[in-house]
């Protein structure tokens, strides 16, 4: 693909983004095999406070986790509208933040198609209390790290009084040679490159995108800086985080191939059509008959495609594939507005390959990072999962994470026929999810100082 | 479905909040499709003396879609229709727009594009619109959303029917025909 015209005329940002100040979570993907995260709630103001300090010092920013590749633990920590306030943040101050964020996800239930099963009142984990405040994220090289850090964390829970309202241990899916899902399908392919970090796009994965659409504080892709919230010691550098816990049916979708692909290769074809892409990560696009194992892992091939000109009519990758409901590349105006970071991971047992279900959850835990909630993540799920007439496809969601209760199709463009598979089957479920704000350090030190520090 | 039988021709009444059933949009309540596709109505008084302004930007619009026929593509439109008309002295602006997507789920890309086009600049003009809009997105849907008047009947002589299916027969019809001329 081409990239805009506007690049040569942009003024370089690399010296503007501060890097000592912007947590690393959405600035760098860590080499993370285990992960846990904790959701706290703050008895009182002091209890908070005291635990915020207490962990400062560890929170990665860009720099520190960019420059030091001996790490073996990367800890972020965020907090919901109620934490804000639970940690001394005015009512003028949080009345600035936007109005998504303050009714917090649970209450957009209807606007992201979270309904049916995957309703908020099924959630888990205590996420839609009001009591829910934080969350520290623990990402860690293995799962032994983990659990030395989870115990160091126990301990600074008792010294401040901070409570967990539950907890989540996630584990890389083996094997391990390459991070993929429980489903199969190979992950991390695509990646969206910020400007001014020095992040090259991989082929064909469009021009880098302007940082304000991740970090308040900085020209997004209006070339304006968007107002932000108050004060701005506590907005600047920060970033909204969706989190979604999502339980994979692996036996059902395995049980689904099999029901519509006679032969192993009928399988595969069928669990491509769904994602997009083949469980290798090789692109339908570019492989629409058979897998290539070698253009799935090479980063810098399988992204070389577009939809537009190259598959139209979704001969190769359907219309409503989830790759191309979440990445609709040149079929879609505004992309650069609608990009969004993807960090998390998986968690429960592996089910292996000959096993039945066996009922235990299992699945993905995922953040997405953004600058507007509502135009980003929100729009994702209103539009391209849930929208059942997203390209006028008439009577579909996305087949992977669109709420599904047995009522939509799947067409699969063929010739001279298309083919539809009616009633698609929940393969996930929503089990959870919050909005989080990702400060930036200074704007921790701010919150542990009791949110009333002088404001350079 | 009955609702996709464009033969026949139907009419809705909506009752006064402008939705039979409150829904929530990422912006505010959503309004139905009904069988004149989805559409507003926005109503705003101008400022006093910028009626010429305003009306200067009918041929800018004219120039700009004469030369980029695809300009307002993203908004599946069929019709626009701006008005300007006059209630107790004071001058007011109707913008109405008939399309076939939910606004609500298009809102960012329909701001995108006003700026893009400077079409931004004749809601500069209306009284009460945020000056602070292009860094305020927020406050330019507020306005837009506190001045919409919902329709209390919507009729369609082919209901229910998108531009894109309409193109897509005139294209068949003109193919059809230009098969027929062959065949002489
Ligand atoms: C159980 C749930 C999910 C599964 C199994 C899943 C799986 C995948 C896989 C295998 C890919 C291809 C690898 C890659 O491009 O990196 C992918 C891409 C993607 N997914 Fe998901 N995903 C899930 C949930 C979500 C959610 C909740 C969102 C956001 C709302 C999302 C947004 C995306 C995006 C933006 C891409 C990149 C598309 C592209 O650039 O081509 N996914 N997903």
């Amino acid at each position: 693909m081409t990239p805009s015209r506007r690049v040569e005329t942009r003024t370089p940002v690399e010296s503007m983004l501060e890097f000592d100040d912007i947590q690393h979570f959405l600035l760098t993907r860590t080499p993370a095999l285990a992960a846990r995260y904790e959701f706290l709630t703050f008895p009182d103001a002091g209890c908070g406070r005291a635990w915020l300090a207490g962990v400062l010092d560890k929170v990665g920013t860009g720099k520190s986790v960019g420059s030091e590749r001996l790490d073996a633990r990367w800890v972020t920590v965020a907090f919901t509208w109620n934490g804000l306030r639970a940690l001394g943040v005015d009512e003028g101050s949080l009345a600035t933040f936007p109005e998504e964020f303050r009714q917090g996800m649970a209450a957009r239930a209807g606007i992201l198609g979270t309904t049916g099963a995957n309703h908020p009142e099924h959630w888990v984990g205590g996420l839609t209390d009001p009591a829910l405040h934080a969350i520290i994220i623990l990402f860690a090289r293995d799962v032994a790290e983990r659990e030395r850090c989870k115990h160091e964390h126990l301990g600074l829970l008792e010294r401040s009084g901070v409570k967990p309202l539950s907890s989540l241990d996630l584990e890389a899916v083996p094997p391990l040679d390459y991070s993929h899902e429980h489903f199969g399908y190979r992950d991390r392919l695509s990646e969206v490159a910020i400007e001014g970090t020095g992040a090259e796009p991989t082929p064909g994965s469009g021009r880098t995108i302007r940082a304000g659409e991740f970090f308040l504080g900085y020209p997004d892709e209006t070339g304006l800086v968007p107002a932000l919230p108050q004060p701005e010691i506590l907005s600047r550098n920060g970033s909204y985080l969706a989190y979604f816990r999502m339980q994979e049916h692996v036996g059902r979708f395995r049980e689904f191939l099999r029901e519509h692909g006679k032969t192993a290769e009928e399988q595969e074809l069928v669990a491509a059509k769904l994602m997009g892409r083949w469980r290798s990560g090789a692109p339908l696009v570019l492989a629409p008959d058979k897998d290539d194992p070698a253009l799935g892992a090479d980063l810098q091939r399988n992204n070389d495609y577009d939809y537009g000109k190259m598959d139209p009519y979704g001969y190769a990758c359907p219309l409503g594939a989830h790759v191309r409901r979440m990445n609709p590349r040149d079929t879609a105006h505004h992309m650069e507005r609608r990009k969004m970071i993807r960090r998390g991971g998986t968690y429960g047992p592996h089910l292996p390959d000959d096993a039945p279900e066996d009922g235990v959850e299992r699945g993905i835990a995922a953040f997405v990072g953004c600058a507007s909630l509502v135009r980003q993540f929100e729009f994702a799920m209103n539009v391209w999962a849930n929208d059942p007439r997203f390209a006028e496809l008439g009577n579909e969601r996305d087949p992977i994470i669109g709420t599904q209760d047995g009522t939509f199709d799947l067409t699969i463009p063929r010739r001279p026929i298309r083919k539809k598979i009616t009633g698609l089957p929940a393969f996930t479920t929503v089990r959870g999810g919050a909005y989080f704000f990702l400060p930036g350090i200074k704007a921790l030190r701010y919150l542990a100082a009791g949110a009333s520090a002088a404001k350079s | 479905m009955a609702q996709d039988d464009w033969s026949k021709p139907a009419a809705k009444a909506i009752p006064k909040e402008g939705y039979f059933e409150l829904e929530q949009g990422r912006f505010g309540p959503l309004y139905p499709r009904t069988p004149a596709c989805h559409g507003f109505t926005i109503i705003a008084k101008i400022k006093p003396g910028t009626e010429e302004n305003i009306r200067a930007y009918g041929d800018r619009i004219e120039k700009t879609i004469a030369e980029l026929p695809d300009a307002l593509e993203v908004l599946r439109l069929h019709y626009l229709r701006w008005v300007l008309f006059d209630i107790e002295g004071a001058t007011y602006f109707m913008y109405q727009g008939i399309f076939d997507t939910d606004f609500d789920k298009y809102t960012e890309d329909a701001v995108a594009l006003f700026s893009k086009y400077g079409l931004n600049t004749v809601f500069e003009n209306l009284e009460g619109f945020p000056m602070d809009w292009k860094t305020n997105p927020q406050a330019f849907v507020e306005f837009v959303r506190k001045h919409q008047r919902p329709s209390f009947l919507e009729y369609g002589e082919y209901p229910y029917v998108t531009a894109d299916e309409i193109k897509k027969a005139l294209k068949l019809k003109r193919a059809f025909s230009e098969m027929l001329d062959q065949m002489q």
